[in-house]
């Protein structure tokens, strides 16, 4: 079976900016001056998918999930058109 | 087709074109102005002649909308046709006069009434949403056909837009055209609910929509429903959720592609006021009559508010396709017009050297604008577009549906960026930080609403670059300080 690849989306209305996702995976998550997180564009790689999982169960508003990347794109890691 | 302009080369760096645009001589078709001659090549049921040649039946060139009049208007092909005949500003138009006028329609549960027809009909049209999204309709409609869940239609008149007016006056003085079509659209799609959503803060519609209401048979429930009147309460999942009992405020929707629903078992089709009343001609005089006016690309008529810095603001029904600057004449715009905004708040400014382009979604979009839902604000010469374009963003800011942190915390940072080199402070700086800021914020909201802002002001950063360089340099603005034009434009219809 082929692995669906995956990515981080995140639901600007209900992130509150806890920050937590930024603290789980620095290498994926930055956050703006107003903390709100900024996703890197593009799949995940394999070996980060364990954090990006912890990211999803950890964030308190459940903004924060993992969809495959063929989805259409729209949101935090899009530009818009 | 409208009058030449007093005297050539008036518009700042538009002179050459504005010369060649209306030089009146059809043999120069050399530079851009003299492209919309090309549109006039025959085709199925175009007005022959040249554009200036008008009928004559009455000193304007207009047609008197009588009702013995009504297979004349069809077959006469004026420059203007349709949507706005014999309606004037203020008044609406009744069931039995609005009959007289555009001729009788079969509507859904009348025997003969033909929905593949029509649906064919608005396929060959081309008729594309005039809400701004410029959107195939017979597509919307198509993909709610067979659906098995219930459907909702939402006729779209919040128009949020504070410079259109355009659903507005259609509603307050034509209302049964509106409602035409959105009981057409109802019997396309299996609608058993037809809600119309207007802006609560826009007095008169509601009252002329249940008026007309009141005088027109109706086999599907009809609601108004009178949203408060923000920028954000016409989009689509907005009203979607509106409809659905809840508050109307846009939707996180990652997937656009998937059906917009108000409920579990319920599914919503949003179509805009003016959109409608394009169907309701179409389904009366078909696809071929539809596309005598407009381009191939761009077919039909479409309303235009024009404001800010004209002699005649208001709404003006034009072939879709026309020269910007054409436009701008006809609205008696002021001799020296030094850029305009286009498609609204959310819009694009444009220098005065693109006024020549044709106002189609592909030939606005190569010049990075859109009409929007029909919006032209021009900006006089001695006015500040930037001081404009931050008094837009502080507004944009303060219409926020407060959802998302990158646009509750951004517009303002943008706002604020935009006062201070306006205001000729900051610097350097303070460019560098609205440039980040505009990075930042953009495709980061569940709607478009960030977006919008971030372009508009892309646009005035490019289009204002001159002035933004002695802005930023902390020179006084070159431009006076005249007081901002942009303000409700004139519920006036124009010809």
């Amino acid at each position: 079976m082929r692995r669906t690849l995956l990515q981080l989306r995140v639901d600007p209305i209900a992130c509150d900016g806890f920050g937590y996702c930024a603290e789980l995976l620095p290498e994926r998550i930055g956050r703006d001056e107003w903390g709100f997180p900024l996703l890197a564009p593009g799949v995940l790689p394999p070996g980060l998918l364990d954090a990006a999982r912890r990211c999803v169960v950890s964030c308190p508003r459940n903004a924060i999930v993992l969809v495959p990347a063929d989805e259409p794109l729209s949101g935090p890691t899009t530009r818009a058109r | 087709m409208s009058s030449v302009p007093a005297a050539p080369g008036l518009w700042p760096g538009a002179g050459r074109l504005s010369q060649r645009a209306f030089s009146g001589n059809p043999g120069s078709r050399q530079g851009p102005g003299m492209d919309w001659e090309d549109d006039e090549r025959p085709r199925p049921g175009r007005r022959a002649g040249p554009p200036g040649e008008r009928r004559t039946d009455s000193p304007d060139g207009r047609v008197p909308g009588r009702g013995a009049a009504v297979m004349s208007l069809i077959d006469s092909r004026r420059a203007v046709a349709g949507l706005l005949e014999g309606a004037r500003a203020g008044t609406a138009i009744s069931f039995a006069r609005h009959l007289q006028i555009h001729g009788p329609l079969l509507l859904p549960g009348d025997a003969g009434f033909e929905p593949r027809r029509i649906l064919g009909d608005l396929a060959a049209s081309g008729l594309t949403g005039r809400g701004g999204a410029a959107f195939p309709s017979a597509r919307k409609i198509a993909a709610l056909q067979g659906a098995a869940a219930h459907v909702t239609l939402v006729v779209n008149a919040m128009e949020g837009e504070p410079a259109s007016i355009k659903d507005q006056v259609l509603c307050t003085s034509t209302p049964h055209l509106v409602l035409d079509g959105a009981a057409v659209a109802a019997g396309l799609t299996g609608a058993d609910r037809i809600v119309v959503a207007v802006a609560g803060d826009r007095p008169g519609q509601a009252q002329a929509l249940l008026g007309a209401l009141a005088q027109r048979p109706a086999r599907v429930p009809w609601e108004v429903l009178a949203l408060p009147g923000r920028y954000v309460s016409g989009e689509e999942s907005a009203l979607a959720r509106a409809v659905g009992g809840h508050e109307a405020l846009p939707r996180f929707r990652p997937d656009k592609s998937l059906p917009l629903r108000s409920a579990r078992r319920r599914r919503v089709l949003v179509h805009n006021a003016e959109t409608l009343a394009h169907l309701a001609l179409v389904a009366r005089h078909g696809a071929e009559w539809f596309r005598s006016h407009g381009t191939t690309d761009a077919p039909g008529t479409t309303l235009v508010t024009v404001s800010g810095a004209v002699a005649r603001p208001g709404v003006f029904e034009v072939d879709y396709g026309i020269r910007l600057i054409e436009l701008l004449t006809r609205a008696g715009a002021e001799p020296r017009v030094q850029a305009a905004l286009l498609g609204g708040y959310g819009g694009a400014w444009l220098a005065g050297r693109d006024f020549g382009v044709a106002c189609t979604p592909v030939d606005l979009r190569r010049v990075g604008a859109t009409l929007g839902p029909g919006i032209v604000v021009a900006l006089a010469e001695d006015a500040c577009g930037l001081a404009e374009t931050a008094r837009i963003a502080r507004f944009m800011a303060g219409e926020s549906a407060g959802q998302c942190g990158p646009c509750v915390f951004g517009l303002p940072a943008i706002a604020a960026d935009l006062d201070q080199l306006a205001a000729g402070r900051g610097g350097h700086g303070a460019l560098q930080r609205l440039q980040g800021h505009l990075d930042i914020v953009e495709g980061r909201g569940a709607c478009r609403h960030p977006d919008g802002v971030v372009r508009l002001v892309r646009s005035a950063l490019e289009v204002f670059a001159e002035h933004l360089a002695l802005h930023a340099a902390g020179r006084p603005c070159p431009h006076g300080t005249r007081p901002s034009l942009f303000g409700p434009p004139p519920l006036a219809i124009r010809r």
